[in-house]
């Protein structure tokens, strides 16, 4: 009942929002009842067994097709994560010129659309709910945009779309391999060792495009810095911080316990990949000279960390990568939120347009850094114990003491690709808040002191999981450890 | 309870000031000053009472495979370090306030200052290698938020971000080498790794190569060469700063890590030789550039990176003990150096030319008196403290390793000559500026912690003292000629400066490569240009002009003509587009499954 209530409730209150009922009002209220009711699933998970506050209708039992709902650690994660960034996002939305209803129900049905993916129990409806958050996404790109918005919105558009279908593919082939006897849509009912070794395979490589282009996984990412260039800050702040993990969410709920034989064939290739997502992105983001590109290329980095959680296939790599993907969600969404704003009051987000903002903006500069700081993965921070667990994770597979092997290497590359986001994170951080002020005739002022609700939340909470990760690590424990020990 | 008191005082003043008492700044600055001396009266309790035992909590724990608890380690090194610590910031603290009076950042100095009190007090306690590395990053982040304290200079904001940086790096050995540690003996706690040691040693290269990668943890934090350039322009934070952090505390923990380590680090003679002439390096290389700088503070800042040298030097050649009593020491004369420096400072409106100053031993008397005795330890004249500490590493030296030996008293002629320069010009002779000419005494709250500090730095190598802290070295074997010998160093190098700069206005000597600090600062300009910048510029260029404007957008023209269907649908309106999406897939869906 509370799971329908949390993935029901943004998505009824983005109908009553274009039926007519006032915009904001209700976006806040709908948006702190999702939070409210999350934080209550959250606090009454048992962090000792699978799917819990499970509801099923049954639609067409023959095919195994159902509208079921259910979470475990994981799901819970992602769905507290797309509720905490959801208020966020409705808080620091201001002033909309023009059709503020269509904007508002669109925020709202980018986070119900990513809840129900999460929640859902039954691949359709995993695959559909995905799919009704993501036409919002390109709505708000192209309507309120700024910038080359109309350009950015056809590239993510059409780049989104075709990762939809390859994932689309991917999921009806991973369907057909299952015998027909144990076919089922239904999550519960799929399991390793249904799938033969031979089809993991090809299934797997389908699925990891299909999911890798909706993650920005190199060399499918060049959608991703263009469009949070040119969304408006609550929008990048809900694809960036929530929707973009619904590719991870997949890989770990259906790649990586479904399909092990494939996942450990393309391992080499996915480490190769991910590498890349963290050494090459994170070189190109040092040579970005504009803050939202900048912001747009290290969320695209960070994933390379994710993804080397999710390759490391052990607990200690999937917990951080799930940790990851919250504690990400949280920071870059404080990032862009921030950002929108400083858009708001500067002629340009050049660096070399920028520079002392701290003097007219302190809460704005004091909010950046805690978000700056915790992307780069500064301890105290949800981020820093979720790349422990990552890299600890990724360096123990195959450890010898005579070499380093594959994956110490990649861990090393990951290690050096901290220095790197400390590079061009600092950086970028100086450039627009520190020095002298480049435009001084320009009146800035800072932002508003409801700000601060905002940003309280995404940065508590980041704080609450950096100094106890073992609250997240609990409720994981029991859904990883099936993995694992099924596996072996 | 008492070491929990101790370490999360300074955190709630820290979290008190950040949310609260933001605005009202003489409130902030009374708040941070109470933590601290609560953080320093339970210390004095813990070091007192050696019954008070370690705890600790879970942070991150995976039965079987990977616990890392909060959790303390209370022996006698942590006890004395964490009585130093707390200590020597109460002082600063208590010196702050006078020296922040007019500034309108007051609160948020204060605020960083209780951070970093809380990070520095994890490191002193941590009983595990990532609980160390977690304070480790956080002192570096209160150290650049103080380095760069005056954001809206240029200078301040860029000091502040290469010592985040060049700490990263070191950082990025450190962390490897915890993972190799723990991949070797399966935990990151000091006290369950001991027993596993043998795991390590039985493979002297695998020794050598964790040991090499986490002192590079100390290369950076302790701004050892080559990664010592972020430390002089640290200089750009407040002096009370750069007493308490960069020269008292902070870059002294990597001399307690590797001491924390020693079951480790002494373990491999190679290793330890690497550490040594890494130290010894350091000490000389900075000592020579500290004789031509004209920076008040940067002499200073060069003159803490020349006894970190020693401190490191000490541990490379296997004397925890050595390096220990040394960082004891160091601690009050060169945090009395820089808060006396600061006094000047202040008399002078923050002028930081020593050539513009002169003259002022009889306008500040009372700092001269205290910065004489500061720089009397630091040169090793006895009987001050630095006499007791400099002696134990020379004799060390000339035990070990003669030529670090050669090294290391020529570093020390050095340091006679270099802080002599600094302290002639500074106070002798006739006021060079306006300033210097009606320069007058700071308050009292200035003065006290200096006459603390100065008779900390009169006693504090004393056997009698020092001993109830530290387990002192002895060098049993060593010549009774080596005191003798250093004393005739210092002399030599303290006449020397003596009669080359008396009565001067200007500096005699001239030499291009150690006022330009050995080209460092240019040579990595040149190198990371080379470098990152080179493959960040490659990569940019190839990320936009490669893969997304000839592959992506080359692919997605080849999709237009690819499917009819998806030619039918560009109507060119995004809302239709996406509605005859959504119909698509759910067609898809419905044939697949029921066809």
């Amino acid at each position: 009942m509370l799971l329908l209530l949390v993935t029901f409730t943004p998505i009824v209150a983005a109908i009553l929002i274009m039926i007519g009922l006032p915009a904001r009002l209700t976006a806040m209220a709908a948006s702190v009842l999702t939070l409210l009711i999350s934080a209550i699933i959250f606090l009454r998970f048992n962090a000792t067994s699978g799917f819990q506050f499970v509801v099923t209708f049954p639609i067409s039992p023959e095919l195994g097709l159902n509208f079921a709902l259910g979470v475990d650690g994981l799901s819970l994660l992602m769905i507290l994560l797309g509720a905490i960034v959801l208020v966020a996002a409705v808080c620091v939305t201001g002033e909309i010129e023009h059709h503020e209803n269509a904007f508002y129900a669109c925020l709202l049905l980018i986070a119900g659309g990513a809840i129900g993916a999460f929640a859902s129990l039954n691949l359709f409806f995993f695959y559909a709910f995905h799919e009704l958050a993501l036409i919002p996404t390109f709505l708000l790109i192209g309507i309120w945009g700024t910038g080359n918005r109309r350009a950015a919105a056809w590239k993510v558009t059409i780049y989104l779309a075709l990762g939809s279908i390859i994932l689309l593919v991917g999921l009806i082939m991973l369907y057909r391999a299952v015998p027909v006897s144990a076919r089922s849509l239904d999550l519960r009912m799929l399991h390793a060792g249904q799938i033969p070794a031979s089809l993991q395979s090809n299934i797997y490589l389908v699925l990891l495009i299909g999911f890798g282009i909706l993650i920005s996984l190199v060399p499918f990412h060049t959608w991703a810095p263009e469009a949070y260039a040119s969304a408006p800050a609550p929008a990048a702040m809900l694809h960036a911080g929530v929707l973009k993990k619904f590719g991870l969410y997949g890989l770990l709920r259906l790649a990586l316990p479904l399909l092990p034989d494939g996942a450990r064939q393309w391992s080499g290739i996915l480490l190769v990949l991910l590498l890349a997502n963290i050494i090459y992105i994170g070189l190109v983001t040092i040579a970005q000279r504009r803050l939202d590109w900048m912001l747009g290329y290290s969320s695209v980095m960070h994933m390379g960390y994710i993804f080397l959680g999710i390759a490391s296939a052990n607990i200690l790599g999937t917990t951080g990568a799930a940790i990851l993907m919250f504690a990400h969600g949280l920071s870059i969404a404080l990032l862009f939120g921030i950002t929108g704003e400083i858009r708001k009051r500067v002629p340009s987000l050049d660096f070399d347009a920028m520079g002392g903002l701290a003097k007219a903006m302190p809460l704005a500069a004091f909010a950046f850094g805690l978000g700056a700081f915790a992307a780069i993965g500064l301890p105290g921070f949800a981020n820093f114990a979720a790349e422990i667990m990552v890299v600890f994770g990724a360096f123990q597979n195959g450890f010898d003491y005579q070499h380093f092997h594959v994956f110490q290497w990649a861990t090393l590359l990951a290690l050096w690709g901290v220095v790197i986001s400390a590079v061009y994170m600092l950086r970028a951080y100086r450039r627009t808040f520190f020095g002298s002020s480049a435009k001084s005739e320009l009146v800035i002022t800072d932002i508003r002191s409801g700000f601060r609700v905002p940003i309280a939340l995404l940065v508590s909470v980041s704080l609450l999981l950096g100094f106890f990760p073992q609250i997240a690590v609990n409720r994981l424990m029991p859904t990883f450890r099936n993995y694992f020990s099924a596996t072996q | 309870m008492l070491p929990w008191l101790i370490l999360l005082a300074p955190l709630v003043s820290a979290a008190l000031i950040a949310l609260i008492t933001g605005r009202a700044r003489r409130l902030s600055a009374s708040i941070s000053v109470v933590a601290v001396l609560v953080s320093f009266i339970c210390s004095c309790i813990v070091f007192a009472k050696s019954e008070i035992a370690g705890t600790e909590i879970p942070w991150i724990e995976f039965q079987g495979i990977l616990r890392v608890p909060i959790g303390f380690v209370l022996d006698s090194l942590s006890r004395t370090m964490l009585v130093l610590v707390s200590g020597v910031g109460a002082l600063i603290h208590i010196y702050s306030p006078g020296y922040m009076r007019d500034d309108p950042g007051k609160s948020r100095y204060f605020a960083a200052l209780s951070l970093f009190m809380f990070s520095m007090l994890g490191i002193v306690l941590a009983n595990n290698f990532v609980m160390m590395f977690i304070f480790w990053e956080l002192v570096g982040l209160c150290s650049y938020l103080l380095i760069g304290h005056w954001f809206e200079r240029d200078s301040a904001a860029d000091a502040a971000n290469k010592a985040f940086i060049t700490n990263r790096i070191g950082d990025f050995g450190f962390m490897l080498g915890i993972l190799m540690v723990w991949a070797a003996t399966g935990s990151v706690i000091f006290d369950d790794i001991i027993p596993q040691t043998w795991r390590i040693t039985s493979n002297p290269t695998f020794l050598t190569i964790c040991v090499l990668l986490i002192f590079c943890g100390a290369v950076g934090k302790s701004a050892q060469f080559p990664l010592h350039v972020w430390l002089p322009d640290a200089m750009e934070g407040p002096t009370p700063i750069s007493a308490l952090i960069h020269a008292a505390t902070m870059v002294a923990a990597g001399v307690y890590m590797l001491v924390r380590v020693g079951f480790l680090v002494q373990a491999s003679p190679v290793a330890l030789g690497v550490i040594a002439w890494i130290g010894t390096v350091t000490a000389v290389m900075a000592a020579l550039i500290a004789t031509q700088q004209d920076d008040i503070k940067r002499i200073l800042a060069y003159s803490t990176l020349s006894q970190l040298g020693y401190m490191i030097m000490a541990v490379g050649l296997a004397s925890d003990e050595a390096a220990m009593f040394h960082l004891f020491t160091h601690a009050f004369f060169k945090a009395l150096l820089f808060l006396g420096a600061g006094s000047v400072l202040v008399a002078l409106h923050h002028e930081q030319n020593i050539w513009k100053m002169g003259g002022q031993g009889r306008n500040l008397f009372l700092t001269f008196v205290t910065f004489g005795i500061g720089m009397l330890a630091l040169i090793g004249c006895p009987p001050f403290a630095g006499f007791f500490s400099k002696d134990a590493i020379l004799s060390l030296a000339y035990n070990r390793n003669p030529a670090i030996f050669g090294v290391a008293l020529f570093t020390a002629f050095l340091t006679a000559f270099y802080m002599m320069r600094l302290f002639v010009v500074v106070f002798f002779g006739k006021p060079r500026s306006p300033a210097a000419k009606t320069s007058r005494e700071s308050p009292t709250s200035m003065l006290v912690p200096l006459a603390v500090l100065a008779l900390l730095s009169l006693f504090g190598g004393f056997h009698f003292f020092a001993s109830h802290f530290l387990t002192l070295p002895h060098e049993r074997e060593a010549a009774a000629f080596i005191p003798g010998i250093a004393l005739v160093a210092m002399l030599l190098g303290a006449a020397g400066a003596i009669i080359l700069y008396r009565r001067r206005i200007e500096d005699p000597l001239s030499i291009n490569l150690l006022r330009h600090k050995f080209y460092f600062d240019e040579l990595y300009r040149v190198l990371i240009n080379a470098t990152q910048g080179f493959l960040a510029r490659v990569s940019g260029f190839i990320d936009r002009w490669i893969i997304d404007a000839t592959i992506v957008r080359g692919s997605s023209g080849a999709t237009w003509s690819f499917g009819a269907l998806l030619r039918l649908m560009q109507v060119g309106n995004l809302q239709a587009y996406a509605f005859i999406f959504g119909l698509g897939i759910i067609w898809i869906i419905y044939f697949v499954l029921f066809r």
